[in-house]
């Protein structure tokens, strides 16, 4: 029971998070909840608080539409937030598709897939390219380009007002990942991702990294969906900076050390400047 | 050393001809796609709505007005359904719009792409002013152009007498019956699809289409002389002048010149 919570305590609490906001909209759809309205796109909370998706914001103003104050307020609202915690906690925290690629990641490692083929054949800046080329297609075309393909919005959406041939996608997504990419979709394509990571780039939680405590087993990068993201360890004692980390603290539980955890990224630069 | 930096020059424009590559390729799919599912013309939009190409870049597709509709009229578009993915719309047929005199599904629309003060008349909100689309009839399967009465639509309009009225007419088939033929006024329709809801022949024989898609429209070029505000249109006019084939010529000499079919 112990190490159950030790090793999976933070796994737990986002699927808490992931499948209980769903729950919650699909409670005010179906039951006529209030809490929570909308689903992941826009949504309302308590009746009052309007949250809306920045990205699909910027595909919008890229098409040319007219910002309605409620949106800009519920943009307003998400993007300091994600600011504060990490962008990409939106990733790992929040987004549905995040279960289907975890557990295909986790297959992956089951059967030893990444033994086998070692080689990762595309850039992780392809979601860059990706957020790039929505942006533009919206533009010339007038749409919200991302918004009309959006495997994330056909899931949520799903879930809450029906699913439709939208399981395909999802199947598609997991054998993508599963035998094609490792993290193909939400560490190489996914543009909601890429701006996230952008945004993330601020964040100031932090997952801080103590040298005199690493044993150099690398199981947080087994484990870690963005791999990259933690080239210090073994190395030295820094703070994971880059905005492509997803705060999913999977590093942070596999650590039999304690070497890894949550930090402010504030107190972690003083703490460093003080020594 | 200068091998060295020719071949990493060389990688550097391969990898970036590649990525151009990769990117037009994706982004031609890509817009292909979005143009294919954004083709759809003949769906309907929840009350309030604004021009359907407008509409498709603000609505963000939040299922808001899906849950604030009471009937659950309002669905959003699944992957299967071949209709703008996610946007709001709904199918008369199965189930109408009821026109709520508050109508809760215009408000809550958090970007305007179901604007409040189309469907607004004086300061408050007026449903009998909303634009969904258009009833049209098929005269040739309505059973009360065939001379059965049946007043199902007319009876079944929420705005009854002015959107859909019953015209008479003498039977000459009987000689002693009337023909009650129910016929749409657009001023008036609001698209609600009540109608076709309460039509009983088999497949609806009054149907609501979008507007642009049931309606002609006659250009500028034709004035209601009768008409007072019609008739202002002639104070901005300005001549046009199209030559064509015929026009070429006199009216006279282009009749006799034998140049067979005129039109």
């Amino acid at each position: 029971m112990r190490t159950l919570w030790n090793k999976y305590r933070y796994l737990m609490f986002r699927r808490t998070t992931q499948i209980g906001l769903l729950l919650l909209y699909f409670g005010a759809n179906v039951w006529g909840w209030t809490l929570l309205m909308g689903n992941l796109s826009s949504s309302i909370f308590l009746d009052v608080v309007p949250l809306s998706d920045p990205y699909a914001a910027l595909q919008m103003l890229a098409a040319g539409a007219v910002l309605a104050t409620d949106l800009l307020i519920g943009v307003f609202i998400v993007t300091i937030f994600y600011l504060l915690i990490g962008g990409r906690a939106f990733c790992s925290w929040v987004c549905p598709v995040n279960i289907i690629t975890d557990a295909a990641a986790l297959l992956r490692r089951k059967l030893n897939i990444d033994g086998i083929s070692k080689r990762q054949p595309a850039s992780r800046n392809m979601r860059y390219w990706v957020l790039v080329l929505s942006l533009i297609i919206s533009f010339m075309m007038g749409v919200t380009a991302f918004e009309f393909i959006s495997p994330i919005s056909m899931l949520h959406r799903g879930i809450i007002f029906g699913l439709g041939f939208g399981w395909a996608a999802m199947l598609v997504i997991f054998l993508f990942d599963l035998f094609v990419l490792k993290n193909g979709w939400c560490g190489h394509i996914c543009p909601l991702g890429g701006f996230y990571s952008l945004l993330g780039s601020f964040s100031l939680i932090r997952v801080q990294h103590t040298q005199e405590n690493c044993t150099g087993c690398m199981k947080c990068k087994v484990v870690c969906p963005e791999q990259q993201v933690l080239h210090m360890i073994g190395k030295e004692s820094l703070p994971v900076l880059s905005g492509e980390c997803t705060n999913c603290a999977r590093c942070i539980e596999v650590c039999d050390d304690d070497a890894l955890s949550f930090s402010i990224k504030k107190l972690a630069k003083n703490k460093k400047s003080g020594e | 050393m200068k091998n060295k930096t020719t071949s990493d020059r060389r990688k550097f424009i391969l990898n970036m001809a590649r990525s151009a590559g990769i990117a037009a390729l994706g982004g031609f799919v890509w817009s292909a796609y979005v143009d294919e599912v954004t083709a759809s013309q003949l769906l309907l939009r929840p009350p309030g709505a604004i021009k359907e190409n407008e509409f498709l870049k603000t609505c963000i597709k939040c299922g808001l007005c899906v849950e604030a509709c009471p009937y659950d009229t309002l669905s959003l578009a699944k992957p299967g359904d071949h209709k703008p993915l996610g946007t709001p719309y709904f199918i008369p047929r199965e189930i109408p719009c009821y026109m709520c005199p508050d109508i809760p599904c215009v408000p809550v629309c958090p970007t305007g792409a179901l604007d409040e003060s189309s469907v607004t008349t004086n300061g408050v909100l007026d449903i009998n002013v909303a634009d969904m689309g258009l009833a049209v009839i098929d005269r040739e399967t309505c059973i009360a152009f065939w001379g059965i009465q049946c007043d199902a639509c007319y009876r079944a309009c929420p705005i009854l007498g002015e959107a859909i009225t019953v015209e008479y007419q003498r039977n000459e088939r009987t000689g002693k019956h009337a023909y009650l033929s129910p016929v749409v006024h657009a001023d008036a329709c609001t698209g609600c699809g009540l109608c076709e809801k309460a039509c009983v022949t088999e497949k609806a024989s009054i149907f609501v289409l979008p507007r642009e898609v049931a309606m002609g429209k006659a250009g500028n070029y034709y004035i209601k002389g009768w008409d007072k505000n019609d008739e202002k249109r002639l104070e901005n006019a300005k001549e046009i002048k199209t030559t064509t084939d015929i026009s070429k010529d006199s009216a006279v000499n282009s009749l006799n010149s034998g140049k067979g079919d005129l039109y």
